[in-house]
């Protein structure tokens, strides 16, 4: 039996915020019958300040599936799109207590479906996305999905994985893969934690390192969300972008930016600002 | 709040004349039966009394009884025993719905350069008979197939399969954990020269177990040591437990004819009044050929670990075939070999009984069982109506 926390019995005993929000002005949709979860989330969004009226959830899952999703409404209400879309899987499960770390992928749905929701929101529409690589055909789980929530939830096991992504937990044949890909997010977080040398580095290598900070952490998130973007240029500390798919037009562009800048600017020491083309 | 216990395919309580003959034997009785003297002498004795009674309740002779520390274990030691004493046979037949007991000590042998046919089941969990045929071949060391099935209660045609082994030559081992007890076992006139049994599914405690091996079976311990159990099972023995055994073979055969009737009277109410009440729900497994005290039962649309958690609320204890269950993010192996939708799969909930359920707990079950899918359905964005577009492959394959 599962060791779940008094919040976890108390949200899916008696779960708040069950159904459809009347005329939704977005809709986010994670998962399948098949998985065995899936959530619909529905929100009522104040056109004037982006704010959050109302948020309602449907689930088909487990006792922790349904208190996340609960969780997550409650979590999103009153608050701003953008305030919004910063809510990690983490604070889900941190809202709940904690989860069983086996359950942890509950979690990671809800934050799936608020993101979700959020580009419905942006009259983004849903896309199937050409390129990308399912890694876990037991799960359709993509490798850019794998690599978000490594990053995201420092995940360093196979096991941990699983445990976030249901990746790897079937038939246990991707599961080189995905020890791959662990590694190449390790080797780089290792980079990461590695103190900022006082010892300029020639203009090559830093060049060099923004360009892994881009493709190893910064592209797989924007491609889990549908979108990309492409390094034009580097000079000096100006870095210059190009925003790709779902992410042109998205009115969180800025932000995206900004968050990049503060990356680089933590990765490299020194006062980089990204720009788009 | 008073537990209802409907989960008796995963354990049973002990009968409480179970646990009043076992009781001397930590106490008062404490000496080792292969002593020489009279105190642990007299423990010997109760120890062969033991075997006698789970001797009779099968039909066969208590030097054919070995006791083990489990069913596991009784499963391990005729696979290991087949191996090492057909060395050079590497060719294993069991099926895809076996106990892990089984399916993964086959696997560790496979490891060792053994090759396994896993034989298939048809959608109701009936065995692929045609398939068995074809699969025999010269090189087969055994054929592990269980009796009756622990999530379905299906029952595999032990005696037909027992005799074209036979004509064969080749071993047969049943795994007949789930059906000692629940249905009459006769090996007198059953062609299988292995049978694993477990106490605690009988209302005897956990840890014990016992292995039938019929006269004449070369055979090869698992556990080497000591002299215990002829040579054939070292290690001193869990006397208490196997006191315990016994007295519980005695009083499933004493219930036997009885109980089964009862059992399964209970059993088809229960199963019936919730297919009728709650709407898309099906039974999984063949109805006509299955334990008298399991159903499978699968509620549409709803996710089988919710549904033990709101009945945990009631005190009903069952168990489900879910992913989120089985401690793998895989639903039932049993199950998906069935060929049932996963969406049927996910909202599956085993019930199992025993003599001890009442009349009146059945009837609280179907009480409360409906709205509690009911309130799950209104949770969950999938139903009937829902349906279309997510694509599911509903409505087929399924069980009943």
């Amino acid at each position: 039996m599962w060791e779940y926390t008094d919040k976890v019995k108390e949200l899916f005993l008696n779960p708040k915020n069950v159904g459809e929000v009347a005329q939704p002005d977005a809709v986010g949709e994670v998962g399948s019958i098949i998985c065995g979860d899936a959530l619909r989330l529905t929100l009522k969004v104040d056109k004037e300040s982006n704010r959050i009226l109302d948020a309602k959830f449907q689930t088909f899952g487990c006792a922790s599936a349904i208190a996340s999703s609960s969780a997550l409404t409650e979590l999103v209400k009153g608050k701003t799109l953008e305030e919004a879309s910063k809510i990690t899987n983490q604070e889900i499960a941190e809202y709940l207590g904690g989860l069983p770390d086996e359950k942890m992928h509950c979690s990671v749905m809800g934050m799936e479906a608020l993101e979700d929701a959020i580009r419905n929101y942006q009259g983004v529409k849903k896309i199937q996305k050409p390129e990308e690589n399912i890694i876990c055909k037991c799960f359709e789980v993509s490798e850019d999905k794998i690599r978000k929530v490594a990053i995201e939830n420092h995940l360093t096991t196979v096991d941990e994985v699983a445990h976030y992504t249901k990746a790897g937990g079937g038939c246990g044949l991707c599961i080189p893969e995905i020890e791959k890909i662990l590694k190449e997010v390790r080797s780089f977080q290792d980079v990461k934690e590695r103190p900022v040398e006082k010892k300029k580095r020639t203009n090559l290598q830093k060049m060099a390192l923004i360009q892994d900070v881009l493709e190893r952490e910064i592209r797989p998130r924007l491609r889990a969300d549908g979108g990309d973007l492409d390094l034009i240029d580097i000079e000096g500390s100006k870095v210059t972008v190009g925003l790709r798919g779902l992410c042109v037009d998205c009115p969180m562009g800025n932000m995206t930016i900004k968050g990049i800048e503060d990356r680089l600017k933590e990765v490299t020491g020194e006062e980089i600002t990204v720009v788009t083309e | 709040m008073k537990t209802i216990y409907l989960d008796n395919n995963a354990t049973t309580q002990v009968a409480p004349e179970v646990l009043k003959e076992m009781l001397p034997y930590f106490r008062d009785l404490y000496g080792n039966p292969s002593s020489m003297h009279t105190f642990g002498g007299q423990v010997h004795r109760k120890i062969e009394e033991a075997r006698e009674q789970v001797a009779d309740l099968i039909g066969a002779e208590p030097d054919e009884i070995i006791f083990t520390g489990c069913g596991t274990e009784s499963d391990n030691t005729a696979l290991m025993s087949a191996a090492e004493t057909n060395p050079g046979r590497k060719h294993i037949i069991t099926s895809r719905v076996e106990h892990s007991a089984i399916l993964n000590f086959v696997k560790y042998l496979e490891g060792k350069g053994y090759r396994t046919t896993y034989l298939p089941v048809d959608p109701e969990g009936r065995l692929d008979k045609a398939a068995f045929l074809k699969s025999l071949d010269d090189h087969t060391a055994i054929v592990s197939l269980m009796y009756a099935n622990n999530e379905t209660g299906v029952l595999f045609p032990i005696p037909e399969i027992g005799d074209i082994a036979k004509d064969r030559g080749i071993l047969f081992h049943s795994d007949a954990v789930q059906a000692l007890g629940k249905i009459p076992i006769n090996v007198k006139n059953l062609p299988v020269d292995m049978l694993s049994f477990s106490g605690h599914k009988l209302h005897a405690p956990k840890g014990i177990g016992a292995l039938y091996v019929r006269k004449g079976t070369r055979f090869y311990p698992y556990l080497i040591g000591g002299h215990q159990e002829r040579g054939r099972r070292a290690g001193t023995e869990n006397v208490a437990s196997i006191v315990a055994f016994g007295k519980a073979c005695e009083l499933a055969k004493e219930d036997l004819s009885r109980g089964i009737t009862r059992v399964a009277r209970l059993r088809d109410k229960l199963e019936k009044a919730l297919i009728e009440r709650c709407p898309d729900a099906v039974v999984n497994g063949d109805k006509e050929n299955r334990l008298p005290n399991t159903t499978s039962i699968s509620f549409e649309y709803v996710e089988g670990e919710a549904i033990l958690l709101r009945l945990n609320e009631f005190g009903i204890c069952a168990s489900s075939g879910s992913a989120c269950t089985s401690g793998s993010l895989q639903p039932s192996h049993v199950l998906r070999a069935m060929g049932i939708p996963y969406t049927a799969i996910h909202g599956s909930v085993r019930f199992s009984l025993s003599t001890y359920n009442t009349e009146s707990e059945i009837d609280q079950v179907i009480e409360v069982m409906p709205s509690i899918i009911h309130d799950l359905r209104s949770l969950s964005p999938f139903g009937r109506d829902k349906f279309e577009r997510y694509l599911c492959a509903a409505g087929t394959g399924k069980a009943d």
